[in-house]
């Protein structure tokens, strides 16, 4: 019966169909991501041979990691984004795209990210918030919202989320964008997009969590969650009039930036050049 | 850009700027020239005292050879971009200190169980913690074996000189990439910042070895299954088109997680041990000096073997029977080859920089059967020929008085 359900569906042909069914739980918004990046794929025509999927530790970076029939590399917590820039610089031609969480990518793995954004390496980064670490029982996370209730701070988080994507624009990378999952249109098109763009590109999808994050806050459904996206997301071009007490508590979505930039890889690849030139390496021939 | 294919240019390359000859130059240096001529053309790193000349190195001639230097934000971004870089096909290559080494522990272990070849040099410094930041010492022999949680083989290697740096760099590669594992160079502070001349070799002497790949469809199916009976699986790339999956959980010959399977878990780790244990002889390496007849052995690594061997030179003058062993491999460790030895001798002496490590894996091999005693300094400042000697001088005199009673 599974399989029918598996050929029923058209992006199934993307997935690794031994490793099926997902680990996700019913109501995630995991399933959704995978959709909407298989079908960024799908109208790209982008050929998963071309592409290589890094992800880290937590459900989301389970999203790609082993489902998505591409080379995988599963990582550890925090550091896929380290591990895609040797990755990137190996295979420049190649599509490489890291898919994680808001624990792994900027709580743990924070630092990388800020620093793969300031290279501007070609590089896209999915990051899945769900304002919680999931798979180790719902703790506090670094974007968990203030005076949220979590396991690990059970009265009220006393604590401010971090604003990934304005912070991954100050960092200078070349494309960032903020969905939902409420967004589904939107997200495919950013993805695409962030595809597309020469130079370090993240998508930020928010994400439910109903089992962990939603049941605690008085959202135990999924349908909860996105209703509550739905009310609470501001497009980018309203958020600009508004003042910061009007924005608290609010998901700013859209495109954040959208610019050129020297690539990283591109420079490393023409600074071999250069040296090649200044020191007359050259081929004797080609003298 | 894979050296692999491009050897002609590549050893044009080489002959052009680093034509065969005398230098003058640091072990740091060395070890840096050692990697390009093995082939390795991609470099992570991250500046720490007192490696940082490895990474100032790499970075000005990488280029020159079509190669890729790149500074990461720190050291655990630096072993996790070589992982990354090794698996779409390059030599790949980082170096580190005390404080990184720890920092790369983590991603050291994955490399590990992902049967990633590369190469983590460690100029290895005063420590616990910042320590004495440019003194040298000899105090990472067990975190190098056990630095990085769970069961796991590895490979250290560790020089005695500027010359010896640059061979056992290319030995470190051709070991990494023969048997897919991580290998360890525990280099020191005092021989990375010597100054001493070294012959450089026509590209053409040095034995350049490459990964297996696999040689079909159905052998790249399984990144992690011993499909030649050798133990070790050929390598499937990144960017092939093999939809390879690679992860740091227990996982199955096809690549696939497998977390619950107790015998799967057990059959990919015993593997891993077997496949070193397996090729032991190839892997280990010692050199011996003035062993055939000697009553006192000194077992010696790395910048301690040096003055070692000084001290047993002037001991031989003095008319002591006295001979040296060096493990060039450290881990595995050439216990049984002392083994051997102490059947003959009366005593063991290892001198080392730090309060006893390569002493206890001495220890482990002889038993009680022969005396063990240590000669041990730290500081940052190296043991001396005298020191040394005072040591050789003060045993035999005792053994005498023995042989007295």
């Amino acid at each position: 019966m599974a399989k029918e359900i598996y050929t029923k569906y058209k992006m199934a042909k993307y997935l690794r169909k031994e490793a099926l069914p997902t680990a996700l739980c019913p109501g995630c918004g995991g399933g959704t991501v995978l959709n909407a990046f298989a079908n960024a794929i799908d109208q790209l025509g982008i050929d998963p041979r071309d592409l290589v999927v890094v992800s880290g530790i937590g459900c989301s970076a389970w999203i790609a990691s082993p489902y998505f029939l591409a080379d995988t590399l599963h990582t550890t917590h925090g550091r896929a984004i380290a591990y895609a820039t040797g990755v990137k610089v190996g295979l420049p031609d190649k599509k490489v795209v890291v898919i994680s969480g808001d624990g792994d990518l900027a709580g743990i793995g924070g630092n990388h990210l800020i620093h793969a954004a300031r290279r501007n390496i070609d590089i896209t980064v999915i990051l899945v918030n769900n304002f919680i670490y999931g798979m180790t029982g719902g703790q506090v996370a670094p974007t968990t919202p203030f005076g949220a209730i979590t396991t690990t701070s059970p009265y009220r988080n006393v604590e401010h989320p971090l604003n990934i994507a304005e912070t991954v624009t100050s960092a200078g990378a070349s494309y960032v964008a903020r969905w939902t999952t409420f967004h589904v249109y939107q997200l495919i098109e950013s993805i695409k997009r962030a595809l597309s763009v020469k130079g370090f590109a993240l998508v930020e999808a928010i994400s439910q969590c109903p089992v962990q994050f939603g049941r605690r806050n008085r959202m135990k459904t999924p349908t909860e969650m996105l209703r509550w996206f739905q009310k609470n997301s501001v497009p980018i071009s309203k958020a600009r009039n508004m003042s910061p007490d009007e924005l608290e508590g609010k998901i700013v979505v859209g495109e954040l930036v959208n610019r050129e930039k020297p690539e990283f890889t591109e420079e490393l690849n023409s600074l071999i050049e250069e040296v090649s030139k200044h020191y007359g390496l050259g081929d004797n021939n080609a003298d | 850009m894979i050296i692999r294919g491009d050897e002609p240019e590549q050893i044009r390359l080489l002959k052009k700027l680093y034509p065969k000859g005398n230098y003058f130059m640091q072990g740091d240096e060395a070890i840096a020239y050692g990697a390009l001529f093995a082939g390795c053309r991609f470099y992570a790193g991250y500046p720490i005292t007192p490696a940082s000349e490895i990474a100032e190195t790499m970075a000005r001639e990488l280029p020159k050879l079509k190669g890729y230097y790149i500074q990461m934000e720190d050291e655990i971004g630096s072993i996790a971009a070589v992982v990354g870089a090794s698996w779409t096909g390059f030599k790949s290559m980082t170096a580190t200190s005390g404080p990184g080494f720890s920092l790369m522990q983590e991603n050291l272990g994955y490399a590990i169980f992902t049967e990633t070849p590369l190469v983590l040099v460690d100029v290895q410094r005063s420590g616990p913690s910042t320590g004495q930041a440019t003194k040298g010492a000899q105090g990472d022999f067990f975190q190098a074996r056990w630095g990085t949680h769970g069961d796991h083989p590895i490979i250290a290697i560790s020089p005695t000189s500027v010359e010896d740096s640059f061979w056992e760099t290319i030995r470190a590669f051709s070991l990494s990439e023969k048997f897919r594992i991580p290998v360890l160079v525990l280099a020191d502070g005092i021989i990375g910042h010597t100054r001493e001349q070294i012959k450089i070799p026509d590209p053409e002497e040095v034995e350049i070895v490459y990964r297996k790949l696999p040689t079909s469809d159905e052998e790249a199916k399984y990144p992690f299954g011993d499909v030649h009976g050798d133990l070790i699986p050929p390598m499937p790339l990144f960017g092939h088109g093999y939809f390879t999956h690679v992860t740091g959980s227990t996982h199955k010959e096809n690549g696939l997680r497998d977390v619950y399977t107790p015998e799967v878990h057990d059959r990919l780790v015993r593997r891993l041990h077997k496949k070193i244990e397996l090729h032991k002889t190839e892997i280990q390496k010692w050199e011996e000096y003035y062993i055939e007849d000697a009553e006192i052995l000194l077992v010696s690594w790395g910048v301690s073997a040096r003055p070692s061997l000084g001290a047993v030179m002037k001991g031989r003058k003095k008319g002591i029977k006295v001979g040296l062993f060096v493990p060039k491999t450290v881990h595995p460790f050439p216990g049984e080859r002392i083994k051997e030895l102490s059947k003959n001798v009366q005593l063991i002496i290892v001198p080392e920089m730090n309060l006893g490590q390569v002493i206890l894996e001495v220890q482990r091999f002889v038993r009680d059967e022969v005396p063990v005693i240590g000669v041990n300094k730290i500081g940052g400042v190296p043991l001396t020929v005298e020191e040394i000697l005072k040591e050789i001088e003060s045993s035999a005199e005792r053994s005498r008085h023995r042989s007295a009673d």
